[in-house]
C-alpha cells in the first residue's frame, strides 16, 4: 500500500510503476509536474488553434471564414483556455517539479491530493471542449463572461461551463493548498523563509493569491448558475439586484488572477538571470517584498477594469491611483534584474535570451497598463485593441515567454538531456520576431478605435490587421518548433552535467542532484551546507 | 536527526483518479439534469446519484486508508503538521466562497439599490421603473410581476417577540454547540472518554436542531411568508448566504457524526485525534459565518 522511504536502500525498489497506471494511480511529484506540463502543451495548441482562426478571419476585413457566432466562441474559448488551461497549469508544473527540488524535501506535502488536482483539470476542460458538439454551440460570451450575457442571453451549454470553471477552481485550491503546505512545513533544516530560492517566493504569494480569489470565482458562477436556474436576481435590476454587480465580483477574483499568471514568471526569470549572469540576484530580500506588495495591491485595484461602467468619482480616483501604485514594486523587480546582469559575466543561453525578451517586453506590457490605468485616458482605450495590445503582452512574452525559458532552462536537469541549442535560438528569434508583429501593431488600431471582439473592422485598420495575422501564425508555428526540439531532447539529447549550467553551482538544491533527477529526490533532508560547499 | 529525518511518501493510489471520474459523473449528471429540468423524459438525475455514490464511495476508502496508516505509526510529526496546514487553508478558501456573497449583499444594499431608487447625482435608473422606492429589506422589487418579492422579511422583531423568532433559537445553538465540541475536545485530551463522547453527542444535537430550524424557517418563509428565491434580490441574498451556510452546518455535522462513531468506536487518542480536531475547526468556522450572517442578512 505505501512505503517509508528511510534509506538509499529502499530508494531504488521504488521506482515508476510501468504503464498507464504510473500516470492514472501517481503520488510522485515529478510524474504530476510532467503531467501538468504536457497538458498545458496540448492546451496551448488547442487554444493557439483557435487564435488562428480568429486571426484568419481578421485578416481582411469583411466576414470571411467563420460565423460570428462561431467567432464569439472562438474568441471565449481561446481565452479560457489560454489562462485556464495553458498558463496556470503550467506554473502548476513547474511548481510541482522544482518547489520541492528546490526547497530539499521528498514530495510535496499531500502526494494523493496533488494526483486528484491534476487529474480534475481534463475532466474540466473534456467537459468546457465537448460544449461545441452541443446544441446552441460552446460559451460565447467572451472569457470575462459578464451578466447578463453569460445569463439570460446564454446558450444551453452555460451550465456545463459554470460546472467545469468549479472544477478548474478546485483544482487550483487544491494545487495552491499542497504548495503553500509544502513551502510551510518541508523545507530543509536551516531553510529560512528568506533564504528560499526566489520561485519558491513566488509561488508561496501565488499559492496565497489563488486560495484567496479562485473561491470568489466560485461564488461568482454560482450566482450566475442560481439565476439562470433558480429565478434569482443577483445580476437583474429588476428584481433589486445589478448586472455590475457580476464585473465587481468578477474582477475582485480577476485582478488577483492575472497576478497569479505572472508572480512565478517573476520567480523564473529572476532565477535565469542571476545564473546566467553568474551572479547572486541583485536586492533579494527587495524581490521577496515587491511581490508581496503586487499581491497585496492587487486585491484594491479591479475596478480599473471597469472606469466605464458608471461608477462614482471617488471609486475612478481611488482605483486609478490604487493601480499605479503597482507600478513601483514592479518597477523595483525590473530594475533588480538590470542591475544583476550589470557587469555580470553574460552568456545568451535560450533561457536566457527568453528571460531578457522578458523583461523588455513585460516592461512595454507594464507600461501599457499604467496607460490604461488613467481614469480619463481609459474611457479613450476601453474594450479596443489598445487593451488586446496590452494584456497579450504581458502573458505572451511575458507569462508564456517565462514558461518557455523555464522549460529550456530546467529540462536538462528532467531529462538529463541537452536540448539543441542553435534550434532553441531559433524557436526564439522567431517567437521573438513574430511576437512584436502580433502585437505591436494592436497597439496602433486600438488606440485608433478598432474595437475587440467583433469578427469585422473599418478598412483603415485593413493593414495592419494583415500584418498581425501573419505574425501570428508565424509565432504559431515557431511553437510546433518547440514541440520539435522538446521530442528531439527527450530521444536525442547529448547526456547533460549534475550542474548543467555553469552559473548554476550554488543557486539551489535542484543543481546539487543528478541528471536526470532521480524518481525520488531526497530520502533524507539536505543540509544547507551541501548548498554552499559546491560553490 | 532521528525518525523525522526520514520522510514519507504514500504509494501511488487509486482513490484520487475515482475522485476525479466521480466529479466528471456530477459535472455531467448536474448540468444536464438542471438543462432539462420538467422534461420527463430526462434520466439524467440517476447520472447525478452514481456520482454521489462513487464521491462518497471513494471519500470512505480514501479516509479509511489514511486512518490505517496513521494507526500503524507511518506518519510523522511534519506529516500531521502538514494536515494541520492544509485543513487550515483550506478552511480560509471557505471563507473566501462566503466572502463573495457577503461582498454581492453589501454591494445591493450600499450601492445597488438605493441606486435604482435615485440616489446620487446622476442616477437615471428611476426612469426604468418611476415610483420604485429603495428600502431594505426590499419586499417591492421594482418589477413586481417578474419578482413578487415578499408579505414580510424574516428581520428581528421586537425584543417581547425574540423567544417567537426562528434565528434566535439557532443562534442559540450554534453558539452553545461550538462550546461543548470545545468541552468534547477538552475531555478526550485529558483521557475522559465519557465526558468527550457526551459533549459530542450533545454538539450533534444542537446541530441537528439547527439544521431542523433552518428548514422550519425555509418552510415558513415559501408558505406563509411569500419569500423565495424568485421573491427579488432580499430572497435571492437571504437564501443564498443562509442555505450555503446551512449546507455548510450539514457538511460539519456529517463530519462530527463520524467522529462520533469512531469515538464511540475506540478511535482517537489524546494526543493523536487531528480528525476530529480538523472537524471542530469546521465546526468553529461556520460558527463565525453565523454570526456575520445574524448581524448583516437578520439584524442590521
Amino acid at each position: 500500500m505505501s512505503a517509508v522511504i528511510d534509506s538509499h536502500h529502499d530508494d531504488h525498489h521504488h521506482g515508476p510503476a510501468k504503464g498507464l497506471s504510473r500516470w492514472l494511480y501517481t503520488t510522485n511529484h515529478k510524474d504530476i509536474g510532467s503531467m501538468y506540463l504536457w497538458f498545458s502543451l496540448v492546451m496551448l495548441f488547442i487554444g493557439g488553434a483557435m487564435a488562428m482562426v480568429i486571426r484568419a478571419e481578421l485578416f481582411e476585413p469583411g466576414s470571411q471564414i467563420v460565423s460570428p457566432e462561431f467567432y464569439n466562441q472562438m474568441v471565449t474559448n481561446h481565452g479560457l483556455i489560454m489562462v485556464f488551461g495553458v498558463i496556470m497549469p503550467a506554473f502548476v508544473g513547474f511548481a510541482n517539479w522544482m518547489i520541492p527540488m528546490q526547497i530539499g524535501a521528498p514530495d510535496m506535502a499531500l502526494p494523493r491530493l496533488n494526483n486528484l488536482s491534476f487529474w480534475i483539470l481534463p475532466v474540466a476542460f473534456g467537459i468546457l471542449l465537448s460544449t461545441f458538439f452541443m446544441e446552441g454551440g460552446a460559451p460565447n460570451f467572451g472569457w470575462t463572461f459578464y451578466a447578463p450575457l453569460s445569463t439570460e442571453y446564454a446558450p444551453p451549454t452555460v451550465t456545463f461551463f459554470i460546472f467545469s470553471v468549479h472544477i478548474m477552481g478546485a483544482s487550483s485550491i487544491m494545487g495552491s493548498i499542497n504548495i503553500i503546505t509544502t513551502i510551510l512545513n518541508m523545507r530543509a533544516p536551516g531553510m529560512t523563509l528568506m533564504k528560499m530560492p526566489l520561485f519558491v517566493w513566488s509561488w508561496f504569494i501565488t499559492a496565497y493569491l489563488l486560495i484567496a480569489v479562485m473561491p470568489v470565482l466560485a461564488g461568482a458562477v454560482t450566482m450566475m448558475l442560481m439565476d439562470i436556474h433558480a429565478g434569482t436576481s443577483f445580476f437583474k435590476a429588476g428584481g433589486g439586484g445589478d448586472p455590475v454587480l457580476f464585473q465587481h465580483i468578477f474582477w475582485f477574483f480577476g485582478h488577483p488572477e492575472v497576478y497569479i499568471m505572472i508572480l512565478p514568471a517573476f520567480g523564473i526569470v529572476s532565477h535565469i538571470i542571476e545564473t546566467f549572469s553568474r551572479k547572486p540576484i541583485f536586492g533579494y530580500s527587495s524581490m521577496v517584498y515587491a511581490i508581496a506588495s503586487i499581491a497585496l495591491l492587487s486585491f484594491v485595484v479591479w475596478a480599473h477594469h471597469m472606469f466605464t461602467v458608471g461608477m462614482p468619482i471617488a471609486g475612478e480616483l481611488f482605483f486609478m491611483y490604487s493601480t499605479m501604485l503597482i507600478a513601483i514594486p514592479t518597477g523595483v523587480k525590473v530594475f533588480n534584474w538590470l542591475s544583476t546582469m550589470f557587469k555580470g559575466s553574460l552568456t545568451f543561453e535560450t533561457p536566457m535570451l527568453f528571460a531578457i525578451a522578458f523583461v523588455a517586453l513585460f516592461t512595454i506590457g507594464g507600461l501599457s497598463g499604467i496607460m490604461l490605468a488613467i481614469a480619463p485616458a481609459d474611457f479613450q482605450y476601453h474594450d479596443t485593441y489598445f487593451v488586446v495590445a496590452h494584456f497579450h503582452y504581458v502573458l505572451v512574452p511575458g507569462a508564456l515567454f517565462s514558461l518557455l525559458a523555464a522549460a529550456y532552462y530546467w529540462i536538462p536537469k528532467w531529462t538529463g538531456k541537452m536540448y539543441d541549442e542553435t534550434l532553441g535560438k531559433v524557436h526564439f528569434w522567431m517567437s521573438f520576431i513574430s511576437v512584436n508583429l502580433t502585437f505591436f501593431p494592436m497597439h496602433f488600431v486600438g488606440l485608433a478605435g478598432m474595437p475587440r471582439r467583433i469578427p469585422d473592422y473599418a478598412m483603415q485598420f485593413a493593414d495592419w490587421n494583415m500584418m498581425v495575422s501573419v505574425g501570428a501564425f508565424l509565432f504559431g508555428i515557431s511553437q510546433l518548433l518547440f514541440l520539435f526540439i522538446v521530442l528531439k531532447c527527450i530521444y536525442n539529447g547529448k547526456a547533460a552535467t549534475t550542474e548543467v549550467w555553469e552559473g548554476a553551482k550554488d543557486k539551489g538544491f535542484e543543481w546539487t542532484v543528478d541528471s536526470p533527477a532521480p524518481y525520488h529526490t531526497f530520502s533524507s533532508p539536505p543540509s544547507m551546507e551541501s548548498l554552499k560547499s559546491s560553490s | 536527526m532521528s525518525s523525522d529525518s526520514s520522510y514519507y511518501v504514500p504509494a501511488s493510489s487509486r482513490m484520487p483518479i475515482f475522485m476525479a471520474f466521480g466529479l466528471l459523473l456530477f459535472v455531467l449528471g448536474a448540468s444536464f439534469t438542471m438543462n432539462n429540468w420538467g422534461e420527463e423524459d430526462s434520466n439524467a438525475h440517476w447520472l447525478l446519484i452514481a456520482s454521489f455514490a462513487v464521491i462518497w464511495g471513494t471519500m470512505f476508502f480514501w479516509f479509511g486508508s489514511v486512518i490505517k496508516e496513521n494507526d500503524s505509526g507511518m506518519y510523522s510529526g511534519q506529516l500531521n503538521q502538514s494536515f494541520v496546514w492544509g485543513m487550515a487553508w483550506f478552511i480560509f478558501s471557505e471563507v473566501m466562497f462566503f466572502f463573495a456573497f457577503f461582498l454581492a449583499l453589501g454591494y445591493v444594499r450600499l450601492f445597488a439599490v438605493p441606486w435604482l431608487g435615485g440616489e446620487g447625482e446622476k442616477a437615471i435608473t428611476n426612469i426604468l421603473w418611476p415610483g420604485f422606492e429603495a428600502a431594505w429589506p426590499l419586499l417591492v422589487t421594482p418589477d413586481n410581476e417578474q419578482f413578487p418579492g415578499a408579505h414580510h422579511s424574516m428581520s428581528i422583531p421586537a425584543v417581547s417577540k425574540l423567544h417567537t423568532w426562528l434565528p434566535f433559537w439557532n443562534t442559540l445553538c450554534l453558539i452553545t454547540s461550538s462550546g461543548t465540541i470545545a468541552l468534547a475536545e477538552a475531555g478526550l485530551r485529558k483521557g475522559n472518554r465519557t465526558a468527550f463522547k457526551l459533549w459530542m453527542v450533545a454538539t450533534l444535537t444542537l446541530g441537528y436542531v439547527f439544521v431542523f430550524l433552518q428548514g422550519l424557517e425555509y418552510y415558513e418563509a415559501y408558505t406563509h411568508m411569500g419569500l423565495t428565491l424568485g421573491a427579488g434580490i432580499y430572497g435571492t441574498t437571504f437564501f443564498l448566504l443562509t442555505g450555503f451556510h446551512g449546507f455548510h452546518v450539514c457538511l460539519g455535522a456529517i463530519i462530527l457524526t463520524i467522529m462520533t462513531i469512531r469515538g464511540f468506536g475506540g478511535a482517537f487518542s489524546d494526543h493523536d485525534h487531528f480528525g476530529l480536531a480538523a472537524g471542530s475547526w469546521y465546526w468553529h468556522f461556520v460558527d463565525v459565518v453565523w454570526i456575520l450572517l445574524v448581524l448583516v442578512v437578520y439584524i442590521f
